[in-house]
């Protein structure tokens, strides 16, 4: 597959209070961004498993967003402060597996921030354009 | 037992249809595995929609729906309804936005058709994890907190204690009112401002059901809609309100003046004080920043005058803590500080002053008695009103502050009823009189003599260019319907200032669990469906700490706000989320690492029976956010409907299209 055409898969893990909101915003508002990311409704970024993020990179994902309420913010006073502690230990992980970790992204989103959510999926399919696809995926095609 | 799925998907008329190939994800559900039915229809959420679920449901014993629509945010609670009445549990329904996230954010049919299959697919694999689910109901608590004493708590305070329930109105100044207090007249009825607020500051004040606890600030607050625990600082007065009276004198012996925020600035106030004659409630407070005796340790004149012995320089601040089932934040607005836009000169300039300035000034209770004076004591025969200052300007606030066209009009009309024969401009973009009445009275002030120049001020400065300007402040403009610059010379410059977000509303929005827009103010839960609402259940918004509004919209919001949570008292209780945490007992190996975690105390690791510890959740205090089950080093504890199983399964088949 030539280098241009390649279409990054991203899974995002939304919190439903601040980041599926402003995903539903960008919609309402009509703020268009590359079709390559899908998302899965969560509570809070606080309640991602490392498994879940392990799981879609092995599913083949060439990037994985998890997107809460911006720090202070959230609904459940901490959880998002405890998945960026988690994310940062998961990101070591994933470049120890030699992934490279900025095929895993944290981003806060607020409610009010559709905008900001179609930047940074436009941002993120164009990284990972750059970097290519994931090692793993190639595997899943072998 | 045979899990039969129900696939449905709207086409939202063409808001969907128009990018997603909908008879395609039809045909492509009907292949996969647990899918029983799969139909299309053009708006779901209708009644003859929702009657296709229930019919389906009924007559071929589906056990899971699915349907692909808008957000969940908009309809879950419409589809898990229908799927209720038709006897299913609601939580075996699932549902995919294809709308939202994806119809209106792509316009590549083709690419916005597979992603919509793959939504569905996750949705439908998703659902063949759910389990039924029951809510259960807690208590609510009958009393209410208002945070803000202005105009807009004082109606909300006062239409729910009308009903006999109990409300806590604080407020963190001395007295309340807000800034309604310091207006002197207002538009477009010219009703003075002061004498339509005071008689309901009074009732306030004496109403059975309205405790107010005034110089007091909320500092934490917790729990949730129904029962929530707030913790109020009612910060030393140094004065014993059982004792006193409200005479006066402590106020006319202080020999320490500083100036009075009540009047903008304008005029001095004591050290001790009251902010303003008419103030609920009429109990002094001693401004530790600025008492003599506790800045050098001498003095206590106001002691000494006190003949009731009401002065009482050792009280310390008190914490209080009340239960409340829901609470209206009511916090109003700052107002902008010109001095960030240089050009204008005011902090320069003597005679460049702000709105609220004016106000103090032509209020009959003002520092000049109602007198329109330049700094030099000299009337001013010439004055400029510079519409839009810090509003509808990308450098400052893009928001248009929604009062400065009619208080910018209501002062021309002061000015004039003061001074015949001053000359009075008005520099503005656009007239903005959308109110009742308001098209009106700007209509009897175009009669009233006043000039209206359209266009943007470029700068004020008292730089002469010929012998009229000298003296004289000169506002530089230009005419866009005359297409010609400018050059005003007045006596008097007023700077219609922006209505902005509380410098402290990032740390209030914090603490009550709430959101804010871009420029500041409080998010309500939708622009125009749910204005009073926010995210967080039970907490309420109104006035201009929600946005910019002029007194009458402040009131009907508050009155709005007061409503809901009369709806929260009378029902008496809320339903709790039944997605909670959940323990694997055979898992759990009682090491308390949830208890640690949990923000909500919920999780306890206790013996039961003698048997090892294991943790159990209090599902009343359980908010489902599932940090504890992330944690857990034994995997024994999940968040019921949002079990890992379900997650994964969409992770899968989010890939698979």
């Amino acid at each position: 597959m030539a280098e241009a055409e390649f279409e990054p898969q991203i899974v995002a893990f939304t919190c439903n209070w601040c980041s599926y909101a402003a995903a539903d915003l960008a919609g309402t508002s009509r703020v268009s961004y590359p079709p390559n990311v899908r998302l899965i409704r969560v509570m809070c970024s606080g309640m991602v498993d490392p498994i879940f993020v392990l799981k879609s990179f092995e599913k083949g994902f060439d990037g994985v967003l998890i997107a809460g309420c911006h720090i202070g913010d959230c609904h459940y006073i901490s959880g998002n402060i405890k998945a960026e502690e988690r994310i940062g230990k998961l990101k070591s992980l994933i470049h120890t597996l030699g992934l490279g970790d900025e095929r895993l992204r944290l981003e806060w989103i607020s409610t009010a921030e559709g905008g900001k959510f179609a930047e940074t999926i436009k941002e993120l399919v164009g990284q990972l354009k750059q970097l290519g696809p994931s090692p793993l995926r190639k595997e899943v095609r072998a | 037992m045979e899990i039969k799925t129900g696939v449905y998907i709207c086409h939202c008329g063409i808001n969907i249809a128009n990018t997603v190939d909908v008879e395609h994800l039809v045909e492509a559900a009907k292949g996969w595995d647990t899918v029983a039915v799969a139909r299309e229809y053009k708006f779901l959420c209708s009644d003859p929609g929702q009657e296709i679920i229930k019919k389906d449901i009924k007559e071929l014993g589906l056990n899971r729906v699915v349907v692909a629509s808008c957000s969940p945010r908009m309809h879950e609670r419409t589809f898990r309804n229908a799927c209720q009445q038709a006897g299913l549990n609601p939580y075996l329904f699932e549902m995919a936005n294809i709308r939202e996230h994806c119809s209106w954010v792509h316009s590549d049919k083709e690419l916005a058709t597979k992603k919509a299959e793959a939504l569905l697919r996750a949705a439908v694999r998703r659902v063949f994890y759910h389990e039924p689910l029951e809510t259960k109901e807690s208590p609510v608590s009958p009393n209410t907190l208002i945070v803000g004493g202005g105009i807009a708590g004082i109606q909300a305070a006062l239409e729910i204690a009308d009903s006999e329930h109990k409300v806590y109105l604080v407020e963190r100044d001395p007295s309340i009112g807000g800034h309604m207090t310091q207006l002197d007249k207002t538009f477009p009825t010219l009703d003075c401002s002061q004498c339509i607020l005071t008689p309901k500051m009074a009732l306030v004040g004496s109403h059975p059901y309205i405790e107010l606890m005034t110089y007091s600030e909320v500092e934490e607050v917790s729990g949730f809609v129904g029962s929530f625990k707030v913790k109020i600082r009612k910060k030393a007065r140094y004065v014993d309100e059982d004792k006193c009276t409200g005479c006066g004198l402590c106020q006319e012996k202080c020999p320490w003046k500083v100036d009075s925020e009540y009047n903008a600035g304008l005029g001095k106030r004591k050290a001790i004080y009251t902010p303003f004659p008419q103030a609920v409630p009429n109990i002094p407070v001693i401004d530790k920043e600025h008492c003599a005796y506790f800045l050098k340790g001498t003095c206590r004149a106001c002691e000494k005058f006190c003949d009731i012995k009401a002065i009482n320089f050792e009280q310390v601040d008190q914490i209080v803590e009340v239960g409340v089932g829901s609470i209206i934040l009511t916090t109003g607005y700052d107002v902008f500080n010109p001095s960030a836009i240089a050009q204008y000169g005011y902090g320069k300039y003597d005679n460049v002053i702000t709105g609220l300035e004016f106000e103090r000034m032509s209020s009959a209770t003002g520092p000049t008695g109602g007198e329109i004076r330049l700094k030099d004591g000299r009337q001013p025969k010439s004055v400029a009103i510079i519409h839009c200052v810090g509003s509808r300007d990308k450098n400052y606030h893009e928001y248009c502050s929604r009062v400065c066209c009619m208080y910018g009009l209501k002062f021309s009309h002061l000015i004039k009823e003061k001074i015949p024969d001053a000359d009075v401009y008005q520099m503005y973009i656009d007239m903005r009189c959308f109110g009742e009445g308001y098209e009106e009275f700007y209509k009897r002030l175009c009669e009233e003599g006043v000039n209206f120049i359209r266009g943007k001020v470029a700068r004020v400065t008292d730089r002469a260019i010929s012998d009229e300007e000298k003296g004289k402040l000169i506002v530089q403009c230009e005419d866009t319907l005359l297409a010609s610059l400018m050059r005003v010379p007045v006596d008097m410059v007023i700077l219609c200032v922006a209505l902005e977000a509380r410098a402290d509303a990032e740390r209030v929005a914090r603490m009550f669990n709430i959101s804010r827009r871009a420029d500041g103010f409080f998010l309500e839960r939708h622009v125009k469906l749910d204005p009073v609402a926010t995210p967080t259940d039970g907490v309420f918004i109104a006035g201009c700490c929600q946005a910019p509004k002029d007194i009458p919209d402040t009131v009907a919001q508050a009155s709005a706000a007061a409503a809901r949570a009369l709806a929260v008292i009378s029902k008496g209780k809320v339903i709790l989320e039944a997605s909670v945490a959940t323990v694997n007992e055979a898992l759990c190996q009682g090491c308390g690492r949830c208890e640690e975690l949990c923000e909500f105390h919920a999780p306890k690791v206790s013996r039961k029976n003698g048997q090892l510890p294991v943790s159990t959740i209090n599902e009343a205090l359980c908010k489902g956010c599932g940090a504890c089950a992330v944690f857990c080093p034994t995997g024994a504890i999940s968040v019921k409907h949002f079990t890992r199983d379900q997650i994964l399964a969409e992770v899968e088949a989010l890939i698979e299209v």
